[in-house]
Protein backbone atom coordinates (compact mmCIF):
# COMPACT_ATOMS: atom_id res chain seq x y z
CA UNK A 1 0.00 0.00 0.00
CA UNK A 2 1.78 3.45 -0.79
CA UNK A 3 2.39 5.76 1.79
CA UNK A 4 -0.45 8.17 0.36
CA UNK A 5 -3.12 5.65 0.89
CA UNK A 6 -2.11 4.81 4.20
CA UNK A 7 -1.94 8.49 5.29
CA UNK A 8 -5.60 8.46 4.05
CA UNK A 9 -7.35 5.46 5.52
CA UNK A 10 -5.52 6.99 9.09
CA UNK A 11 -7.13 9.75 8.55
CA UNK A 12 -10.42 8.34 7.65
CA UNK A 13 -10.11 6.13 11.18
CA UNK A 14 -9.54 8.94 12.98
CA UNK A 15 -12.04 11.47 11.99
CA UNK A 16 -14.26 8.86 11.27
CA UNK A 17 -14.23 6.64 14.32
CA UNK A 18 -14.05 3.62 12.19
CA UNK A 19 -11.58 0.57 12.92
CA UNK A 20 -8.65 0.63 10.00
CA UNK A 21 -9.81 -3.29 8.98
CA UNK A 22 -13.07 -1.93 8.15
CA UNK A 23 -11.75 0.99 5.63
CA UNK A 24 -12.05 -1.18 2.86
CA UNK A 25 -12.11 0.62 -0.19
CA UNK A 26 -15.11 -0.61 -2.01
CA UNK A 27 -16.95 0.16 1.38
CA UNK A 28 -19.76 2.92 1.42
CA UNK A 29 -19.17 5.54 4.41
CA UNK A 30 -22.94 5.69 5.13
CA UNK A 31 -22.49 2.07 5.68
CA UNK A 32 -19.52 2.89 8.19
CA UNK A 33 -21.57 5.22 10.17
CA UNK A 34 -19.46 8.26 8.92
CA UNK A 35 -21.64 11.71 9.11
CA UNK A 36 -21.62 14.15 6.17
CA UNK A 37 -20.11 16.52 8.81
CA UNK A 38 -17.53 13.54 9.47
CA UNK A 39 -16.67 13.86 5.83
CA UNK A 40 -15.97 17.55 5.92
CA UNK A 41 -13.97 17.15 8.59
CA UNK A 42 -11.74 14.16 6.58
CA UNK A 43 -11.53 16.43 4.23
CA UNK A 44 -10.62 19.28 6.02
CA UNK A 45 -7.75 17.09 7.87
CA UNK A 46 -6.50 15.18 4.20
CA UNK A 47 -6.00 19.20 3.11
CA UNK A 48 -4.06 19.94 6.13
CA UNK A 49 -1.76 17.04 5.94
CA UNK A 50 -1.13 17.30 2.64
CA UNK A 51 -1.21 20.90 1.94
CA UNK A 52 -3.45 20.16 -1.02
CA UNK A 53 -7.12 21.80 -2.42
CA UNK A 54 -9.79 18.80 -2.50
CA UNK A 55 -12.62 19.66 -4.69
CA UNK A 56 -15.51 18.85 -3.04
CA UNK A 57 -19.08 20.72 -1.97
CA UNK A 58 -21.00 18.97 0.62
CA UNK A 59 -24.27 19.25 -1.34
CA UNK A 60 -22.45 16.58 -4.14
CA UNK A 61 -21.15 14.60 -1.02
CA UNK A 62 -22.85 11.24 -1.82
CA UNK A 63 -22.25 12.00 -5.31
CA UNK A 64 -18.73 12.46 -5.14
CA UNK A 65 -17.85 10.61 -2.18
CA UNK A 66 -20.13 7.33 -1.26
CA UNK A 67 -16.84 5.38 -1.06
CA UNK A 68 -13.42 5.44 1.04
CA UNK A 69 -12.03 4.26 -2.44
CA UNK A 70 -13.73 7.85 -3.71
CA UNK A 71 -12.08 9.92 -0.89
CA UNK A 72 -8.31 8.08 -1.36
CA UNK A 73 -8.91 8.58 -5.63
CA UNK A 74 -9.67 12.47 -4.86
CA UNK A 75 -6.35 12.88 -3.08
CA UNK A 76 -4.62 10.77 -5.64
CA UNK A 77 -5.53 12.88 -8.36
CA UNK A 78 -4.81 16.11 -6.50
CA UNK A 79 -1.96 15.05 -5.40
CA UNK A 80 -0.79 13.57 -8.93
CA UNK A 81 -1.59 17.55 -10.57
CA UNK A 82 1.89 19.11 -11.03
CA UNK A 83 1.16 22.02 -8.35
CA UNK A 84 -0.21 25.29 -10.41
CA UNK B 1 -55.43 42.25 30.49
CA UNK B 2 -56.72 39.47 27.57
CA UNK B 3 -54.44 38.54 24.63
CA UNK B 4 -54.48 41.36 21.92
CA UNK B 5 -54.21 41.23 18.18
CA UNK B 6 -50.52 42.72 17.41
CA UNK B 7 -49.97 44.25 13.93
CA UNK B 8 -46.99 45.35 12.00
CA UNK B 9 -47.29 49.44 11.59
CA UNK B 10 -43.69 50.26 10.45
CA UNK B 11 -40.96 48.49 8.70
CA UNK B 12 -37.51 49.04 7.72
CA UNK B 13 -34.93 47.56 5.52
CA UNK B 14 -31.01 47.11 3.97
CA UNK B 15 -30.48 44.37 1.84
CA UNK B 16 -28.78 43.01 -0.91
CA UNK B 17 -32.03 44.36 -3.39
CA UNK B 18 -32.65 47.04 -2.09
CA UNK B 19 -32.36 50.14 1.25
CA UNK B 20 -35.79 51.29 2.26
CA UNK B 21 -39.08 49.11 1.67
CA UNK B 22 -39.30 50.74 -2.03
CA UNK B 23 -36.77 49.15 -3.59
CA UNK B 24 -36.64 45.98 -1.76
CA UNK B 25 -40.63 45.55 -2.66
CA UNK B 26 -39.36 46.76 -6.27
CA UNK B 27 -36.88 43.95 -6.88
CA UNK B 28 -39.19 41.41 -4.46
CA UNK B 29 -41.56 41.07 -7.15
CA UNK B 30 -39.50 41.84 -9.95
CA UNK B 31 -37.90 38.96 -9.11
CA UNK B 32 -34.36 41.06 -8.92
CA UNK B 33 -31.38 38.73 -7.67
CA UNK B 34 -28.86 40.87 -5.27
CA UNK B 35 -26.18 38.44 -5.40
CA UNK B 36 -22.89 38.80 -7.11
CA UNK B 37 -18.92 38.98 -7.06
CA UNK B 38 -17.96 39.49 -3.46
CA UNK B 39 -16.24 42.91 -3.50
CA UNK B 40 -16.35 43.79 0.50
CA UNK B 41 -12.97 41.22 0.74
CA UNK B 42 -10.70 39.93 -1.53
CA UNK B 43 -11.19 36.72 -3.07
CA UNK B 44 -7.76 35.78 -3.77
CA UNK B 45 -7.29 33.56 -0.84
CA UNK B 46 -11.35 32.46 -0.60
CA UNK B 47 -13.04 29.92 -2.95
CA UNK B 48 -16.59 31.40 -2.05
CA UNK B 49 -16.39 34.16 -4.48
CA UNK B 50 -20.18 35.55 -4.85
CA UNK B 51 -22.47 36.94 -2.19
CA UNK B 52 -25.60 38.89 -1.19
CA UNK B 53 -24.13 42.23 -0.31
CA UNK B 54 -25.52 45.63 0.58
CA UNK B 55 -23.80 48.01 -2.26
CA UNK B 56 -23.57 51.13 -2.24
CA UNK B 57 -23.90 51.83 2.04
CA UNK B 58 -22.26 54.70 3.32
CA UNK B 59 -22.03 55.00 6.39
CA UNK B 60 -21.09 58.79 6.68
CA UNK B 61 -24.15 59.76 5.14
CA UNK B 62 -26.35 58.49 8.12
CA UNK B 63 -23.60 58.58 11.50
CA UNK B 64 -21.69 61.92 12.62
CA UNK B 65 -17.76 60.62 12.72
CA UNK B 66 -18.20 60.49 16.82
CA UNK B 67 -21.48 57.63 16.75
CA UNK B 68 -20.00 56.09 13.64
CA UNK B 69 -16.89 55.07 15.68
CA UNK B 70 -18.78 53.40 17.77
CA UNK B 71 -20.94 51.24 15.14
CA UNK B 72 -20.18 48.11 13.56
CA UNK B 73 -21.31 47.32 9.97
CA UNK B 74 -24.04 45.63 11.93
CA UNK B 75 -25.46 47.66 14.45
CA UNK B 76 -25.20 50.47 10.92
CA UNK B 77 -27.61 48.27 9.53
CA UNK B 78 -29.96 47.84 12.44
CA UNK B 79 -30.22 51.38 13.20
CA UNK B 80 -30.82 52.94 9.27
CA UNK B 81 -33.36 49.95 9.30
CA UNK B 82 -35.14 50.76 12.52
CA UNK B 83 -35.10 54.59 11.33
CA UNK B 84 -37.24 53.68 8.20
CA UNK B 85 -39.44 51.76 10.58
CA UNK B 86 -40.14 54.16 12.91
CA UNK B 87 -40.41 57.12 10.64
CA UNK B 88 -42.90 55.04 8.92
CA UNK B 89 -45.28 53.92 11.69
CA UNK B 90 -45.52 57.53 12.71
CA UNK B 91 -44.89 56.52 16.89
CA UNK B 92 -42.87 58.86 18.94
CA UNK B 93 -41.09 57.65 21.66
CA UNK B 94 -40.76 60.81 23.90
CA UNK B 95 -43.61 60.36 26.14
CA UNK B 96 -44.60 57.71 28.04
CA UNK B 97 -44.64 55.04 25.07
CA UNK B 98 -40.50 54.74 25.37
CA UNK B 99 -41.22 53.27 28.88
CA UNK B 100 -43.27 50.93 27.38
CA UNK B 101 -41.76 49.64 24.03
CA UNK B 102 -39.71 46.59 24.23
CA UNK B 103 -36.30 46.01 21.81
CA UNK B 104 -35.50 42.94 20.90
CA UNK B 105 -33.01 42.28 17.79
CA UNK B 106 -31.74 38.94 16.53
CA UNK B 107 -28.22 38.70 15.14
CA UNK B 108 -26.34 35.41 14.53
CA UNK B 109 -22.62 37.25 15.20
CA UNK B 110 -22.98 40.56 16.27
CA UNK B 111 -20.03 42.74 15.00
CA UNK B 112 -18.13 40.68 13.85
CA UNK B 113 -16.19 43.13 11.04
CA UNK B 114 -14.73 44.53 14.25
CA UNK B 115 -13.75 41.38 15.75
CA UNK B 116 -12.05 40.20 12.26
CA UNK B 117 -10.23 43.74 11.67
CA UNK B 118 -9.47 43.70 15.64
CA UNK B 119 -7.60 40.57 15.52
CA UNK B 120 -6.11 40.82 12.02
CA UNK B 121 -4.11 43.57 13.79
CA UNK B 122 -3.60 41.73 16.58
CA UNK B 123 -2.31 38.34 15.53
CA UNK B 124 -1.47 38.99 11.94
CA UNK B 125 0.10 42.48 12.06
CA UNK B 126 1.69 41.95 15.66
CA UNK B 127 -0.30 45.02 16.83
CA UNK B 128 0.44 46.00 20.52
CA UNK B 129 -3.33 46.64 21.47
CA UNK B 130 -6.99 46.99 20.15
CA UNK B 131 -9.34 50.18 19.86
CA UNK B 132 -10.84 51.06 23.60
CA UNK B 133 -14.15 50.51 21.51
CA UNK B 134 -13.44 46.86 20.49
CA UNK B 135 -15.85 45.30 22.71
CA UNK B 136 -19.11 47.60 23.00
CA UNK B 137 -18.95 47.55 18.87
CA UNK B 138 -18.43 43.49 18.73
CA UNK B 139 -21.01 42.16 21.25
CA UNK B 140 -24.17 40.74 19.94
CA UNK B 141 -26.33 42.90 22.22
CA UNK B 142 -24.81 46.16 20.41
CA UNK B 143 -27.08 46.76 17.26
CA UNK B 144 -30.34 46.13 20.63
CA UNK B 145 -28.81 48.85 22.22
CA UNK B 146 -27.90 51.19 19.82
CA UNK B 147 -31.50 50.77 18.66
CA UNK B 148 -32.46 51.21 21.97
CA UNK B 149 -30.51 54.09 22.89
CA UNK B 150 -31.73 55.98 19.60
CA UNK B 151 -35.11 56.49 20.49
CA UNK B 152 -35.00 56.18 23.96
CA UNK B 153 -36.83 53.08 24.54
CA UNK B 154 -36.77 52.23 27.57
CA UNK B 155 -38.77 48.99 28.06
CA UNK B 156 -37.32 45.15 27.99
CA UNK B 157 -34.51 44.96 25.39
CA UNK B 158 -32.37 42.10 24.56
CA UNK B 159 -30.61 40.19 21.21
CA UNK B 160 -31.73 37.33 20.55
CA UNK B 161 -29.36 34.64 18.68
CA UNK B 162 -30.09 31.38 17.44
CA UNK B 163 -28.11 31.49 14.17
CA UNK B 164 -30.28 31.50 11.46
CA UNK B 165 -33.55 31.48 13.31
CA UNK B 166 -32.83 34.78 15.27
CA UNK B 167 -34.42 37.28 14.09
CA UNK B 168 -37.48 34.72 13.88
CA UNK B 169 -37.14 34.15 17.59
CA UNK B 170 -36.60 38.26 18.25
CA UNK B 171 -39.82 39.09 16.38
CA UNK B 172 -41.67 36.36 17.58
CA UNK B 173 -40.93 37.26 21.98
CA UNK B 174 -41.41 40.64 20.91
CA UNK B 175 -45.06 40.03 19.19
CA UNK B 176 -45.72 37.78 22.74
CA UNK B 177 -44.73 40.93 24.62
CA UNK B 178 -47.05 43.30 22.82
CA UNK B 179 -49.98 40.45 22.97
CA UNK B 180 -49.41 39.59 26.44
CA UNK B 181 -49.34 43.57 27.52
CA UNK B 182 -45.88 43.14 28.79
CA UNK B 183 -45.15 46.59 26.44
CA UNK B 184 -47.30 48.58 24.27
CA UNK B 185 -44.83 48.89 21.58
CA UNK B 186 -42.00 47.12 20.41
CA UNK B 187 -39.42 47.58 17.72
CA UNK B 188 -38.18 44.10 16.42
CA UNK B 189 -36.07 42.34 13.54
CA UNK B 190 -32.32 41.75 13.00
CA UNK B 191 -29.26 42.42 11.57
CA UNK B 192 -26.04 40.98 10.17
CA UNK B 193 -23.18 42.13 8.34
CA UNK B 194 -20.90 39.04 8.58
CA UNK B 195 -19.23 38.92 5.03
CA UNK B 196 -15.89 38.87 6.59
CA UNK B 197 -12.62 37.39 5.29
CA UNK B 198 -12.32 34.95 8.68
CA UNK B 199 -16.02 34.39 8.74
CA UNK B 200 -16.27 33.10 4.80
CA UNK B 201 -13.43 31.34 5.40
CA UNK B 202 -15.14 29.68 8.16
CA UNK B 203 -18.60 28.71 5.92
CA UNK B 204 -16.04 27.79 2.83
CA UNK B 205 -14.40 25.32 5.21
CA UNK B 206 -18.37 24.02 5.52
CA UNK B 207 -18.04 23.51 2.42
CA UNK B 208 -22.65 23.90 1.04
CA UNK B 209 -21.43 27.52 -0.67
CA UNK B 210 -22.69 27.23 -3.76
CA UNK B 211 -19.84 28.54 -6.43
CA UNK B 212 -22.38 29.94 -8.67
CA UNK B 213 -25.59 30.70 -7.22
CA UNK B 214 -29.13 30.25 -4.85
CA UNK B 215 -31.40 28.07 -6.38
CA UNK B 216 -33.76 27.20 -3.86
CA UNK B 217 -36.38 24.12 -4.59
CA UNK B 218 -34.22 23.80 -7.92
CA UNK B 219 -33.10 20.21 -8.92
CA UNK B 220 -29.45 22.09 -9.93
CA UNK B 221 -29.38 23.77 -6.66
CA UNK B 222 -25.46 23.20 -5.33
CA UNK B 223 -25.77 25.38 -2.33
CA UNK B 224 -26.17 28.50 -0.06
CA UNK B 225 -25.32 31.88 -0.88
CA UNK B 226 -24.47 34.30 1.99
CA UNK B 227 -26.09 37.76 2.34
CA UNK B 228 -26.32 39.95 4.82
CA UNK B 229 -28.42 43.37 6.10
CA UNK B 230 -31.47 44.27 8.32
CA UNK B 231 -34.70 44.92 8.76
CA UNK B 232 -36.94 46.00 11.76
CA UNK B 233 -40.38 46.00 12.31
CA UNK B 234 -42.42 48.32 14.69
CA UNK B 235 -44.91 46.23 16.33
CA UNK B 236 -48.18 47.77 18.32
CA UNK B 237 -51.75 46.57 19.63
CA UNK B 238 -54.34 46.29 16.43
CA UNK B 239 -57.03 48.68 18.72
CA UNK B 240 -54.17 51.67 19.43
CA UNK B 241 -52.94 50.93 15.26
CA UNK B 242 -56.47 51.49 14.47
CA UNK B 243 -57.09 54.60 17.54
CA UNK B 244 -54.43 56.50 15.91
CA UNK B 245 -55.27 55.80 12.06
CA UNK B 246 -51.91 53.79 11.48
CA UNK B 247 -51.08 52.01 8.08
CA UNK B 248 -51.34 48.58 9.43
CA UNK B 249 -49.20 46.77 6.84
CA UNK B 250 -50.31 43.13 8.26
CA UNK B 251 -51.21 41.07 11.68
CA UNK B 252 -49.20 39.15 13.59
CA UNK B 253 -50.82 36.00 14.34
CA UNK B 254 -48.63 33.26 15.61
CA UNK B 255 -45.73 31.96 16.89
CA UNK B 256 -43.91 29.04 17.24
CA UNK B 257 -40.90 27.50 17.84
CA UNK B 258 -38.83 24.01 18.27
CA UNK B 259 -35.67 22.41 18.71
CA UNK B 260 -34.73 18.89 16.62
CA UNK B 261 -32.50 18.03 19.73
CA UNK B 262 -30.49 16.13 17.12
CA UNK B 263 -27.10 17.60 14.79
CA UNK B 264 -25.82 20.77 15.18
CA UNK B 265 -25.94 21.15 11.24
CA UNK B 266 -28.31 18.62 9.69
CA UNK B 267 -31.95 19.69 9.30
CA UNK B 268 -34.55 17.29 10.63
CA UNK B 269 -38.32 17.29 8.95
CA UNK B 270 -40.22 16.67 12.65
CA UNK B 271 -38.58 19.58 14.01
CA UNK B 272 -39.60 21.99 11.35
CA UNK B 273 -42.91 20.41 11.30
CA UNK B 274 -43.86 20.90 15.20
CA UNK B 275 -42.23 24.66 14.79
CA UNK B 276 -44.76 25.21 11.77
CA UNK B 277 -47.60 24.10 14.01
CA UNK B 278 -47.06 25.75 16.87
CA UNK B 279 -47.40 28.78 14.56
CA UNK B 280 -50.58 27.94 13.14
CA UNK B 281 -52.06 26.64 16.44
CA UNK B 282 -50.66 29.95 17.80
CA UNK B 283 -52.65 31.59 15.53
CA UNK B 284 -56.22 29.81 15.45
CA UNK B 285 -55.34 29.11 11.43
CA UNK B 286 -56.28 25.99 10.08
CA UNK B 287 -53.37 24.49 7.72
CA UNK B 288 -55.68 24.81 4.41
CA UNK B 289 -56.24 28.50 5.27
CA UNK B 290 -52.41 29.20 4.46
CA UNK B 291 -51.97 30.59 1.11
CA UNK B 292 -48.28 31.10 1.14
CA UNK B 293 -44.96 30.08 2.86
CA UNK B 294 -42.26 32.19 2.64
CA UNK B 295 -39.62 29.02 2.74
CA UNK B 296 -36.42 29.14 5.28
CA UNK B 297 -34.87 27.15 1.43
CA UNK B 298 -31.48 27.68 1.51
CA UNK B 299 -30.63 26.40 -1.28
CA UNK B 300 -28.62 23.73 -0.17
CA UNK B 301 -29.59 20.15 -0.63
CA UNK B 302 -30.40 18.44 2.86
CA UNK B 303 -32.35 21.86 3.51
CA UNK B 304 -34.95 22.46 0.87
CA UNK B 305 -35.78 18.34 0.54
CA UNK B 306 -36.14 18.26 4.58
CA UNK B 307 -38.72 21.71 4.21
CA UNK B 308 -40.23 20.13 1.66
CA UNK B 309 -41.20 17.08 3.76
CA UNK B 310 -41.46 19.04 6.54
CA UNK B 311 -44.47 21.15 4.63
CA UNK B 312 -45.91 18.19 3.26
CA UNK B 313 -46.13 16.83 6.80
CA UNK B 314 -47.98 20.04 8.07
CA UNK B 315 -50.46 20.78 5.28
CA UNK B 316 -51.22 17.77 3.58
CA UNK B 317 -53.14 17.62 0.33
CA UNK B 318 -53.00 21.20 0.83
CA UNK B 319 -49.17 21.28 0.31
CA UNK B 320 -49.48 20.84 -3.29
CA UNK B 321 -51.67 24.05 -3.90
CA UNK B 322 -50.17 26.28 -1.19
CA UNK B 323 -47.47 29.03 -3.12
CA UNK B 324 -43.94 28.33 -0.97
CA UNK B 325 -40.83 30.49 -2.40
CA UNK B 326 -37.91 31.18 -0.75
CA UNK B 327 -36.63 35.15 -1.07
CA UNK B 328 -33.03 33.58 -0.02
CA UNK B 329 -33.04 33.24 -3.98
CA UNK B 330 -32.87 36.99 -4.44
CA UNK B 331 -31.14 38.19 -1.34
CA UNK B 332 -28.98 35.30 -0.36
CA UNK B 333 -28.63 34.09 3.53
CA UNK B 334 -28.78 37.08 5.56
CA UNK B 335 -28.37 34.66 8.59
CA UNK B 336 -29.51 35.98 11.67
CA UNK B 337 -31.07 38.63 9.98
CA UNK B 338 -32.87 36.42 7.30
CA UNK B 339 -36.13 36.03 9.43
CA UNK B 340 -36.21 39.76 9.58
CA UNK B 341 -36.01 40.13 6.21
CA UNK B 342 -38.17 37.39 5.17
CA UNK B 343 -40.66 38.90 7.45
CA UNK B 344 -40.63 41.72 5.76
CA UNK B 345 -41.36 39.78 2.55
CA UNK B 346 -44.33 37.88 4.02
CA UNK B 347 -46.10 41.32 4.82
CA UNK B 348 -45.14 42.65 1.48
CA UNK B 349 -46.91 39.66 0.07
CA UNK B 350 -49.90 40.10 2.16
CA UNK B 351 -50.46 43.70 1.58
CA UNK B 352 -49.64 43.78 -2.53
CA UNK B 353 -51.63 40.48 -2.98
CA UNK B 354 -48.17 39.53 -5.14
CA UNK B 355 -46.08 36.31 -3.89
CA UNK B 356 -42.89 36.97 -4.32
CA UNK B 357 -40.83 33.93 -6.11
CA UNK B 358 -38.12 31.79 -5.84
CA UNK B 359 -35.79 33.44 -8.82
CA UNK B 360 -33.01 31.62 -10.37
CA UNK B 361 -34.83 27.95 -10.23
CA UNK B 362 -34.27 26.33 -13.53
CA UNK B 363 -36.32 22.84 -12.69
CA UNK B 364 -38.46 23.05 -9.67
CA UNK B 365 -37.15 19.50 -7.62
CA UNK B 366 -39.29 17.00 -8.06
CA UNK B 367 -38.50 15.75 -5.05
CA UNK B 368 -39.86 18.38 -3.31
CA UNK B 369 -43.30 18.63 -5.23
CA UNK B 370 -44.11 22.09 -4.30
CA UNK B 371 -45.51 24.86 -6.39
CA UNK B 372 -42.47 26.91 -5.64
CA UNK B 373 -43.50 30.13 -7.83
CA UNK B 374 -40.35 30.07 -10.37
CA UNK B 375 -38.72 32.95 -11.46
CA UNK B 376 -41.75 35.40 -11.20
CA UNK B 377 -43.82 36.91 -8.83
CA UNK B 378 -47.54 35.79 -9.24
CA UNK B 379 -50.51 38.06 -8.09
CA UNK B 380 -52.58 35.75 -6.04
CA UNK B 381 -55.27 36.00 -3.10
CA UNK B 382 -52.94 35.50 -0.02
CA UNK B 383 -54.79 36.10 3.74
CA UNK B 384 -52.70 34.36 5.67
CA UNK B 385 -48.53 33.29 5.27
CA UNK B 386 -46.31 31.90 7.33
CA UNK B 387 -42.27 32.50 7.19
CA UNK B 388 -39.92 29.31 8.22
CA UNK B 389 -36.75 30.25 9.65
CA UNK B 390 -34.63 26.80 10.54
CA UNK B 391 -31.25 27.43 12.55
CA UNK B 392 -27.87 25.13 12.28
CA UNK B 393 -28.48 23.19 15.79
CA UNK B 394 -32.02 22.86 15.26
CA UNK B 395 -33.73 25.54 16.61
CA UNK B 396 -36.50 26.19 14.56
CA UNK B 397 -39.05 29.30 14.57
CA UNK B 398 -41.90 29.68 12.61
CA UNK B 399 -44.25 33.22 12.01
CA UNK B 400 -47.89 33.12 10.89
CA UNK B 401 -49.00 36.58 9.77
CA UNK B 402 -52.38 37.68 8.76
CA UNK B 403 -54.23 40.58 6.12
CA UNK B 404 -56.02 42.77 8.16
Amino acid sequence: MSDLKNDVLSIIADKGRVERDRLALDARLADLEIASLDVIEIVFAIEERFGIEIPFNANDARKEFDTVGDVVRAVESVVAKPAA
Amino acid sequence: MGLRRVVVTGLGVISPIGAGVADFSDSLFAGRCGIGPLSLVSTEKLSVRIAGEVRGFDPAAHFDARRLGLLDRASQFALVAARQAVEASGLGFDGPLGLRTATILGTGVGGITTLDEGFHRLYGEGAQRLHPFTIPRLMVSAPTAQVSMEFGLTGPSFTASSACASAAHAIGLAFQMVRGGLVDAAVTGGTEASLTFGALKGWEAMRIVSPDGCRPFCETRNGMVLGEGAAVLVLEPLDSAKARGARILGEVAGFGMSADAKDITAPDAEGAARAMRAALADAGLAADAVDYVNAHGTGTTANDVTEARAIHAVFGDHARRLMVSSTKSMVGHALGAAGALEAAATLLALERQVVPPTAGVERPDPACALDVVPRDAREARVEAALSNSFAFGGLNAALAFRRV
